[in-house]
């Protein structure tokens, strides 16, 4: 049930002053409808600030920020904080009301009837991967930490809203229990199709959900682009300092053996059997594993079964090579 | 005491059972409108300091030295103007109630965490909604303690006000003590003004498990 339901949501020199300090300056990106643009920088960069600004937990200084066209400033706060869903690293749940109370919360304040209410919040704690009949009438403290951050995303979408702010949303669990609450999150996203900013200190995290990075630093926007591009091209020292020295290998994360220019030369009767056989949407990070743990240098790529050609060590360096 | 007599009379005890049940009513009532004005004053007052902090200390200030006021010092000043009525009976038990409950529903509400806060208004809840479904049901088991500190206290000092005409099992105290001493009466309003207390304190533990369900899951 992929929908565009996501908005498109603009800033257009959007600045915010404090006293004796500028937190955000005159900040421009434009994330298209049904993405997750992620903030990254480091801390005081302004990338809370900035996210906070679009549900006007905290009003801009200066510029505006559009969601599909229309001025945030223009909207009554409690409406357009009802249209937007908020996920925070403490997760918030409320302790007095049960998981599908909680779920509940948007769609109760702006008057769905109780039965859209309750089949939506069966629908999104399956979604969430929560079994209803185990977890609906259960209260926050008898959940696990990620349990309760997968009632924040649900309680967030349940009104399907058509933006998505998460702050830090996987920053308070374990690392085993962040990778899967990240898969989840992905699946999640494509499934409802909304547009998700999303922030974060974690450049690792930031270039596996992002479609667009922004990197910021001292209220400013250093760098706007997709993940691939960003390790590819960081515009400058700080941002090839801050997604690291190992940015080659991230890269090759995100590139899969279909996009290589294959050697077609050699006849797959002539490559040693103990080659990894390999699949056109391998990424080039396991494909590259695979061959050196292998100790044949190169890996047959199959689509299907159809012989595609072999992949070798010196291809991988030169797909490193040939952007940084 | 009376010669002869033994501690308590049993006899007597038992044919003025409906002398106990009016001076109950009396006891009751002078009791829940005491906490029940205290508590709707103390709420006001609650929510004037949590939106101004400034009036913190006054208002504690205030409070604090009306509760310092011995219960005989204030009705000897009230009676020039309100007499030997309810009216000054209450005015003094009101007074006596006001700091425990600002102190607690204060403390209650100011516990509620930020995150949770945030949460709320970043949902959209208006800030009259976040007050009565996030932060009263959350604060409600530190009212509810301070509620039933202060009604544990009220049917204490309740009995003094019979020294004005008022006072439900004060009454029988004081009227043991004006017939020479008679101790089956004093003792009787004794243990009923503490039998009371006991029962009415149970009847607001029942009241807090029941208003917050979740506090027994954890």
């Amino acid at each position: 049930m992929a929908s565009t339901r996501g908005a498109t949501v603009e800033f257009r020199d959007v600045s915010k002053r404090y006293p004796g300090q500028l937190a955000v300056d005159r900040l421009s990106f434009k994330v298209p409808a049904g993405k997750i643009c992620i903030l990254v920088g480091p801390s005081g960069s302004g990338k809370t600030t900035s996210l906070k600004m679009v549900n006007r937990l905290i009003e801009p200084s200066g510029g505006s920020i559009l969601v599909d066209g229309q001025d945030v400033l223009h909207k009554e706060p409690t409406a357009l904080r009802r249209g937007i869903g908020y996920v925070i690293q403490q997760v918030g749940l409320f302790p007095h009301q049960t998981i599908a109370e909680n779920v509940a919360t948007v769609p109760r304040l702006i008057g769905w009837p109780k039965e859209r209410i309750d089949a939506r919040t069966e629908e999104l704690l399956a979604l969430v991967g929560l079994e209803p009949s185990r977890f609906a009438a259960r209260y926050p403290a008898q959940l696990s930490g990620g349990e309760r951050q997968r009632v924040g995303v649900a309680r967030a979408l349940a009104a399907e809203p058509p933006v998505m702010l998460m702050d830090e949303p996987f920053g308070a669990v374990d690392p085993i229990v962040r990778d899967r609450l990240q898969n989840e999150f992905l699946r999640i996203q494509r499934d409802q199709g909304t547009t998700v900013l999303f922030v974060t200190h974690d450049i690792d995290e930031a270039i596996k959900l992002g479609d667009r990075v922004a990197v910021m630093r001292g209220g400013k926007l250093v760098q706007y682009a997709p993940p691939a591009e960003l390790l590819a091209h960081p515009v400058n020292d700080f941002v090839a300092e801050f997604v690291g020295s190992d940015r080659g290998l991230k890269r090759l994360a995100l590139l899969t053996v279909g996009g290589v220019d294959l050697d077609t030369s050699v006849a797959r009767a002539s490559v040693s059997s103990n080659a990894p056989v390999l699949s056109p949407a391998t990424t080039l990070r396991d494909a590259l594993i695979r061959m050196l743990a292998s100790e044949t240098q190169v890996g047959v790529v199959l689509d299907g079964q159809r012989y595609v050609g072999v992949l070798t060590l010196s291809k991988i360096g030169k797909m490193i090579q040939s952007d940084t | 005491m009376i010669e002869g007599e033994p501690l308590i009379r049993w006899d007597w005890i038992a044919s003025h059972l409906d002398e106990f049940a009016f001076r109950l009513g009396e006891h009751v009532e002078l009791t829940v409108i005491a906490v029940g004005v205290g508590f709707v004053i103390a709420f006001a007052l609650s929510l004037l300091i949590l939106r101004v902090p400034r009036a913190e200390g006054p208002i504690t200030w205030i409070t604090g030295t009306l509760y310092t006021i011995p219960s005989l010092a204030l009705f000897a000043l009230l009676i020039p103007y309100t007499g030997l009525t309810i009216l000054t009976a209450e005015i003094g038990l009101v007074s006596y109630t006001l700091l425990i409950l600002i102190r607690n529903i204060v403390r209650g509400i100011r516990g509620v965490p930020a995150d949770v806060r945030e949460a709320a208004v970043g949902m959209g809840y208006a800030p009259r909604e976040i007050l009565w479904r996030i932060e009263v049901p959350l604060a409600a088991a530190i009212i509810i303690a301070g509620v039933r500190l202060a009604t544990i206290s009220t049917i204490g000092l309740v009995t003094v006000s019979s020294l004005i005409g008022q006072g439900g099992f004060g009454f029988l105290i004081l009227e043991g003590m004006q017939r020479s001493f008679f101790t089956t009466e004093m003792i009787a309003g004794a243990m009923l003004s503490v039998a009371l207390a006991i029962v009415a304190d149970a009847l607001l533990v029942l009241l807090q498990r029941r208003l917050t369900p979740w506090t027994r899951t954890a």
